[in-house]
C-alpha cells in the first residue's frame, strides 16, 4: 500500500469516517422514526394490535413466515395476508376466514408443509387479526409487488 | 503460545465446535422438513427447529470470537490474561444460557422475534457474560501493550455488546421493531463482527506470514475504514419496505453496493501478505482456511449480498430463497471460516502438538465449501424461479413451493456433504494426529 498513507492517518480516518456516518445515520433515523410516529396518529397501535403482535410473537410464526419479507420464508408472507383473503372488500368475511384457518391446523395432510396446531382464544385470534390488517395498511412503498406477498 | 492464561481459549473452542454440530444437525432436520413435510411434525415444528438452527450458529460464533480474543489478546498485550477463573465462569454461564435455551425451545418457552427468540431472562444472562468478558479482556489490554489489533478488536467486541441492548427494546409498533431490530441484526454482521473478523485476520497474517506489522495495522485500519463507512449506511436496504420513507431506497442502494469494498480489500490483503511475506509456516491448514475466509466472505457477503440489495431488484427478491442463498454463504464465508481459521492457528500451539492432521482439515474445508457453495447455489436458482413466479407472474406461495422440489433436494445432499466436512474439521481439531518426522522437521520457529 502507498507510503503517503501513514498508518495513524488511517487510524485518524477511520474513526473520524465512522463518526461522521454514524452520525448521519442516527439523523436519518430519528427522521424516519419521526414519520413513523405521525403516521401512527391517523393509523395508531391500538391495544388490540399490539395484543395481537403479542399473540404473533408467543407463537414465533416469524420462525415459519415472513411479514413485510422478513422471517423464514417456509409459509407464507403474512404482512399483506389481510389484503389477500379480501379483507379491503369484505373485512367481516376475511377475519372469519383467517381465524378458521389458523383453528383448523393442521392440516394433516400427507406431502404438505404443516403448520402446528395452536391453543388461541377468540380474542386473541381477533387482535391476530387486527395485527394483520394493521400491518397490511403500513406504506410498504407498494411492496409486495403481487398480492400473492 | 507464550502465556499459560491463553489456556482459556480451550474451553470456548470446545464448545463453539460442539454447538457448531449441532447447528449442521437442525439444519439437516429442517432442510428434511422442506423436502418431507410430514417429518416430526407433530414432535418437532419446523419453527422450534429454526430457532434452534440460527441460534446455534449466532452463539457458536460469539463463543469463538471469545476464544479467539483470549488466545490473541495475551499474545498481543504481552501480558497474562487479567482473570483466568473468570474467563472460566463466563464460559460455563454462557454455556449454561445457551442450552437452557434450547432446553426451552423444544418445550415451546420462547420470545417472538427472530434470532432474538431468548427469554428475557436468558438475555439479561448473556449481557452480564459479555460484561464479564469485556471487563476481563480491556483490563488485560490496559495492563498490556496496546496495539491496532487489540484496539479494533475490542472495539468489535464492545460493539457487540452494546448493539445488543437494542435487543430488550420491542415496540408494538411493528415498524419500530424492525427498525431497531436491524440495529442488533445488522450493525453486528454488516458492522462490528466486521472488525472482530478483520482484527483476527490481521493477527493471523502477522503470525503466518511473517509480514511487518506496522503493514498489516494499516492494511486494518482501511479494511475496517471501508466496512463501517459502507456497512452503517448500508442499513438502508433492510429499510426499503418496511413503512420508512423512500430515500432509504437510495441510501441503501449506494452504500451497501459500496459494502463489497471491505471484503474485496481483504482478499487483496492477505493473498498479498502471503505473496509478499515468504514465511512458510508450518500450518499450512491455519493458512488456507485465512485464504479461504476472505475469498468466501468476499463470494458470500459481498457478492451474493450485491446481488439483492439494490432497491429495485430487491423490490422483486425480498424474503425469497435469494436471502437464505446468501444468508448461509455469507455467515460461512466471514464468521465460520474466521473461526476455524483461528482453531486451527491455536490448538496445535495450546495442546503444545505440532501442526496436526493437517490433510484431514483441509479435506475438511474443501468438502465443507463445497457443500455450502452447492447450497448457494441451490437456493440462489431456488430463489430467482420463485421470485419470477411469485413476484412477477403473482402464482401462489405454497404453488410456487411445489415448484421448487428439485432445488430443495439438491439443498439437502449439500447439507450432508457440508455434515461430513464439519464431522472433519471437528475431528482433525480435537483429536490429535500422528505427527510425521518429515513434518517436524520442516518446522520453522514462528509461532
Amino acid at each position: 500500500m502507498s507510503e503517503t498513507l501513514t498508518k495513524s492517518a488511517a487510524r485518524n480516518i477511520f474513526y473520524g469516517g465512522t463518526a461522521f456516518f454514524f452520525v448521519i445515520f442516527v439523523g436519518l433515523v430519528a427522521h424516519s422514526v419521526s414519520t413513523v410516529n405521525e403516521m401512527a396518529i391517523n393509523h395508531p397501535v391500538t391495544p388490540s394490535v399490539a395484543r395481537g403482535k403479542e399473540v404473533w410473537e408467543k407463537h414465533a410464526c416469524i420462525d415459519c413466515h415472513t411479514i413485510m419479507g422478513e422471517g423464514a420464508y417456509f409459509a407464507p408472507e403474512l404482512g399483506n395476508v389481510w389484503v389477500r383473503y379480501g379483507g379491503r372488500d369484505d373485512a367481516a368475511g376475511a377475519r372469519e376466514s383467517l381465524k378458521l384457518w389458523v383453528k383448523n391446523q393442521p392440516s394433516g395432510i400427507e406431502g404438505r408443509r404443516q403448520m402446528p396446531h395452536f391453543d388461541i382464544s377468540e380474542p386473541d385470534l381477533d387482535a391476530l387479526v387486527d395485527f394483520f390488517k394493521w400491518t397490511s395498511e403500513v406504506n410498504t412503498q407498494n411492496w409486495p409487488p403481487k398480492v400473492s406477498g | 503460545m507464550k502465556y499459560e492464561s491463553q489456556k482459556v481459549a480451550l474451553y470456548y473452542i470446545a464448545g463453539a465446535l460442539g454447538l457448531f454440530v449441532a447447528q449442521i444437525l437442525f439444519g439437516l432436520v429442517i432442510g428434511t422438513i422442506v423436502v418431507v413435510p410430514n417429518f416430526l411434525s407433530e414432535l418437532l415444528p419446523f419453527n422450534i427447529a429454526r430457532m434452534i438452527h440460527t441460534n446455534a450458529l449466532i452463539v457458536w460464533l460469539l463463543m469463538g470470537f471469545f476464544g479467539s480474543a483470549y488466545y490473541l489478546i495475551p499474545e498481543e498485550a504481552e501480558t497474562e490474561l487479567y482473570s483466568p477463573k473468570l474467563a472460566i465462569i463466563q464460559f460455563w454461564l454462557f454455556l449454561f444460557g445457551a442450552a437452557a435455551a434450547v432446553v426451552g425451545y423444544l418445550f415451546h418457552i420462547h420470545e417472538g422475534r427472530e434470532f432474538l427468540e431468548q427469554p428475557l431472562w436468558i438475555k439479561l444472562v448473556i449481557v452480564v457474560v459479555a460484561l464479564m468478558f469485556l471487563f476481563n479482556v480491556s483490563m488485560t489490554v490496559l495492563k498490556g501493550r496496546k496495539t491496532a489489533i487489540t484496539n479494533v478488536l475490542l472495539l468489535g467486541l464492545w460493539g457487540i455488546a452494546v448493539f445488543f441492548l437494542f435487543s430488550l427494546y420491542n415496540p408494538s409498533n411493528l415498524i419500530l421493531d424492525k427498525v431497531f431490530w436491524w440495529w442488533v441484526v445488522h450493525l453486528w454482521v454488516e458492522g462490528v463482527w466486521e472488525l472482530v473478523m478483520a482484527s483476527i485476520l490481521a493477527f493471523l497474517m502477522i503470525k503466518l506470514t511473517g509480514i511487518d506489522r506496522e503493514v498489516v495495522e494499516k492494511w486494518l485500519y482501511v479494511i475496517i475504514g471501508l466496512a463501517l463507512f459502507s456497512g452503517i449506511l448500508g442499513t438502508g436496504h433492510h429499510y426499503y419496505w418496511i413503512g420508512l420513507p423512500a430515500y432509504w431506497q437510495w441510501i441503501g442502494s449506494v452504500f451497501s453496493t459500496l459494502e463489497v469494498a471491505p471484503f474485496f480489500a481483504m482478499v487483496v490483503f492477505t493473498f498479498m501478505m502471503v505473496w509478499k511475506g515468504g514465511r512458510s509456516h508450518a500450518n499450512k491448514a491455519a493458512l488456507l482456511w485465512s485464504l479461504g475466509c476472505s475469498v468466501f466472505a468476499f463470494f458470500g457477503a459481498g457478492v451474493w449480498g450485491f446481488l439483492h440489495t439494490l432497491a429495485p431488484v430487491n423490490y422483486i427478491t425480498h424474503g425469497t430463497q435469494v436471502t437464505a442463498a446468501h444468508g448461509h454463504l455469507a455467515f460461512y464465508g466471514a464468521y465460520v471460516m474466521i473461526n476455524i481459521a483461528m482453531f486451527t492457528y491455536a490448538m496445535p500451539n495450546l495442546l503444545k502438538r505440532e501442526p496436526y492432521n493437517q490433510i484431514l482439515n483441509m479435506w475438511g474445508f474443501w468438502i465443507t465449501s463445497s457443500g455450502v457453495t452447492f447450497m448457494t447455489f441451490a437456493l440462489t436458482f431456488a430463489g430467482v424461479v420463485q421470485s419470477h413466479l411469485q413476484r412477477v407472474l403473482g402464482m401462489g406461495f405454497m404453488e410456487v413451493q411445489e415448484q421448487l422440489g428439485l432445488f430443495y433436494w439438491m439443498r439437502l445432499g449439500a447439507g450432508v456433504v457440508t455434515f461430513v466436512g464439519v464431522v472433519l474439521i471437528v475431528w482433525s481439531l480435537v483429536v490429535p494426529g500422528r505427527a510425521k518426522a518429515a513434518a517436524r522437521a520442516a518446522i520453522q520457529p514462528a509461532e
